[in-house]
């Protein structure tokens, strides 16, 4: 079976190792790679072609490369990389918008992979613990990438309403971290103070990159229609997290947060969106069933694991390493039961 | 459908429950339980590792303690305790400590949490419980109780009873109304200690991983209610608990909770206040807010909590989680039986204070 896969957003890291990925799989015959920019790594033996999804030209690539199959990762969660958040937008939302008007005038098409997020389900304080595919957001994201996806999502479906006879595998995210992958969460715990919230310790969700670049794959050679949620087994609490960095923290009153915020997004330093301090105001968990049982897919490393991966990759925790902590608690019992026999 | 039955906690079934847990438990256990005040007062644990430190009357009747996940095995001399102490901070200070789904910290909530709880636990409250061997030592079930006492204290109480009275060591999963999760530092405390939010996903969910889970239906009208509507049951939610229980498959045994009426008396509610401060109510004791933090000391009543005998559900016919009329039935039996339960108990009681 002759296989045509566009990869739409290739120029970034996970799009371009997807593309990458995705040549070396004997199944597929050609891989198509759209972008706005040159792709700075390497995406092996993929054709490039530097289009913007943004513009009715993206219907012509389809329809020249005859693509059977598009995998959608264009949605950008980086306003800094996007070039701000008024052009983020227009690469989420109105890309989307061509990209999928595109498709659904190829008759070529016949599967869609998109790449969404947990964050459509927002982030407060009614959400039950784990949220299942099926469950609506209780507190409706309104700004940034959150939102975004929201709109994406919905897209997403009016295509699949208006085309039933494409397969549409939707894979819902939790935060991507691992090694190399540059997210909001990564730059948020690079920073080297962190700031966290008052008063509130969110629960967090984090999948491996390399398990979700599989998942990816296993979404666009193996046929399962369908919304999935993606995500490392169990969670792990920021304040936990905050630790294992090893790394300074500076407790901030809500109020404050998005004045706060708007100080590290002007520097420059990371992302601090007011749809990200709600995530760390409250955390979301995500309920991973259906991935199981449905999807057959297995992450191969925890929530737990990927943040450590992340840590150890990036070399956050210099001071504080459980090595030393544990030198320094051998210590103290030693000095501590020492003294108590000799007082006995 | 089964008709309404109500049997007060402790009545005529006294001696069927026994015999059914007679297998678990040596009967010097159940039997201890039941005894009167007298022999309770000294109960409970004292110092710093109450938790694994279990009192020896219990150490006699169940010989084997399971250990709370990622907790430490029970410290016995001095140094191993400063051993296990330091072993706990050190993992508080590199992140390396287990938390599960719903952001529960055994090991905080054992250690740090329920330790100034423990206190009023068993010198100031001196809790009496009956009925434990009614709570099943694995699986799933749902504790419903009475809500009293402005500050929700007799959910902490019951929650010690069953971690360090029940022979299995049983952590309460408390479902907590919304507002608990948006206040800040109450939100976080709730959901490190095992709450989470009274939704039918949640509880569910709790309840299908053969959890115990705590439910107090009346909600901020139970806690917040006149001193004058005393061990009066108010309105007691919508059926969502029953429905849970049902789906899930789980018994409901009802909990009758006296003593905790009588440690704040509400004698008025100052609701503009209150809506200012955008909390439920507001309450006004004979000691708050007059004497300040003074006022904030708990009366010493007497509690005593008793557990009933568990209703089942598993037999229901498939689909009875969504019909209505029998949730608001067992609803309703329930609360007769809870209701009943205070009845009996409070007839029983010598004193509000002895």
């Amino acid at each position: 079976m002759a296989r045509v896969v566009m990869v739409t957003g290739v120029s970034r890291y996970l799009g371009g190792r997807m593309a990458r990925v995705l040549t070396e799989d004997p199944e597929v015959d050609r891989v198509v790679g759209v972008d706005v920019v040159p792709p700075r790594q390497d995406i092996g033996g993929a054709e490039f072609v530097r289009a913007d999804i943004r513009n009715p030209i993206i219907s012509k690539v389809i329809n020249a490369a005859e693509v059977d199959t598009v995998v959608h990762m264009g949605v950008i969660a980086t306003p800094l990389q996007a070039g701000g958040r008024m052009s983020m937008k227009e690469i989420n939302v109105i890309g989307t918008m061509q990209l999928l008007a595109a498709c659904q005038k190829a008759p070529s098409v016949t599967k869609l992979v998109v790449k969404s997020s947990t964050s459509i389900y927002g982030a407060g304080p009614r959400d039950p613990a784990m949220f299942t595919e099926d469950m609506e957001p209780k507190h409706t994201p309104r700004y940034g990438w959150a939102k975004d996806s929201v709109e994406v999502e919905g897209y997403v479906r009016g295509f699949a309403r208006r085309r039933p006879d494409v397969l549409v595998t939707t894979l819902r995210f939790a935060n991507f971290l691992g090694p190399k992958v540059d997210t909001p969460m990564s730059a948020y715990f690079e920073l080297p103070v962190i700031p966290v919230l008052l008063g509130h310790d969110a629960r967090l969700q984090f999948i491996h990159e390399d398990d979700g670049l599989a998942a990816l794959l296993q979404a666009t050679t193996r046929d399962v229609p369908g919304i999935f949620n993606i995500s490392g087994d169990g969670i792990i609490l920021l304040s936990q997290a905050v630790r294992r960095c090893g790394r300074p923290t500076i407790a901030l009153p809500r109020p404050m947060a998005p004045i706060v915020g708007t100080f590290v997004r002007q520097l420059g330093l990371a992302d601090f969106s007011p749809e990200q301090v709600r995530f760390l105001e409250y955390g979301r968990g995500v309920d991973t069933t259906r991935m199981r049982s449905v999807f057959k897919f297995e992450p191969q490393h925890t929530t737990s694991e990927t943040f450590d991966a992340f840590v150890a990759a990036h070399r956050l925790n210099r001071v504080l390493t459980p090595e030393r902590v544990e030198a320094v608690e051998k210590q103290l019992l030693s000095l501590l039961t020492g003294r108590s026999t000799a007082n006995a | 459908m089964p008709d309404a039955r109500v049997i007060p906690i402790g009545s005529e079934s006294d001696g069927k429950t026994r015999r059914r847990r007679k297998a678990a438990a040596p009967p010097a256990a159940g039997g201890r339980n039941r005894a009167g005040a007298a022999g309770s007062g000294r109960r409970g644990g004292s110092g710093a590792a109450a938790a694994a430190e279990v009192p020896e009357e219990y150490e006699e009747a169940v010989p084997v303690h399971a250990p709370l996940p990622g907790a430490e095995p029970a410290p016995v001399a001095w140094d191993e305790r400063v051993a296990s102490w330091l072993t706990f901070l050190r993992r508080r200070v590199t992140g390396e400590y287990p938390v599960d789904e719903f952001g529960f910290d055994p090991e905080l909530t054992d250690r740090v949490l329920l330790q100034p709880m423990r206190q009023l636990y068993s010198r100031w409250f001196r809790v009496e419980t009956r009925g434990l061997e009614n709570v099943p030592d694995e699986g799933g079930a749902l504790i419903v109780a009475n809500h009293s006492g402005t500050v929700a204290l007799d959910s902490v109480m019951t929650a010690i009873a069953l971690l360090d009275h029940h022979p299995a060591r049983r952590p309460l999963r408390m479902l907590g109304a919304d507002l608990v999760f948006q206040t800040p530092f109450i939100g976080e405390l709730a959901r490190k200690s095992g709450s989470t939010l009274a939704c039918a996903p949640d509880a569910e969910r709790l309840l299908r991983k053969g959890e115990l889970v705590g439910v107090w239906p009346e909600g901020f009208k139970g806690v917040g209610k006149p001193f004058s509507e005393r061990y009066k049951l108010q309105r007691f939610g919508r059926g969502g608990f029953v429905s849970a229980a049902i789906h899930s498959g789980t018994p409901i045994i009802p909990c009758a909770i006296v003593g905790a009426e009588e440690t704040y008396p509400i004698i008025g509610n100052a609701k503009t206040l209150a809506r200012i401060l955008g909390l439920p109510y507001f309450p006004i004791t004979p000691m708050f807010p007059w004497l300040g933090p003074l006022g904030m000391v708990p009366l010493p009543s007497k509690w005593i909590i008793a557990f009933g005998e568990p209703i089942r559900t598993d037999d229901f016919p498939a689909g009875a989680g969504d019909d209505p009329m029998l949730v608001f039935n067992v609803t309703d039996q329930v609360r007769e039986t809870i209701q009943q339960t205070l009845y009996k108990l409070l007839v029983q009681r010598r004193s509000v204070f002895l």
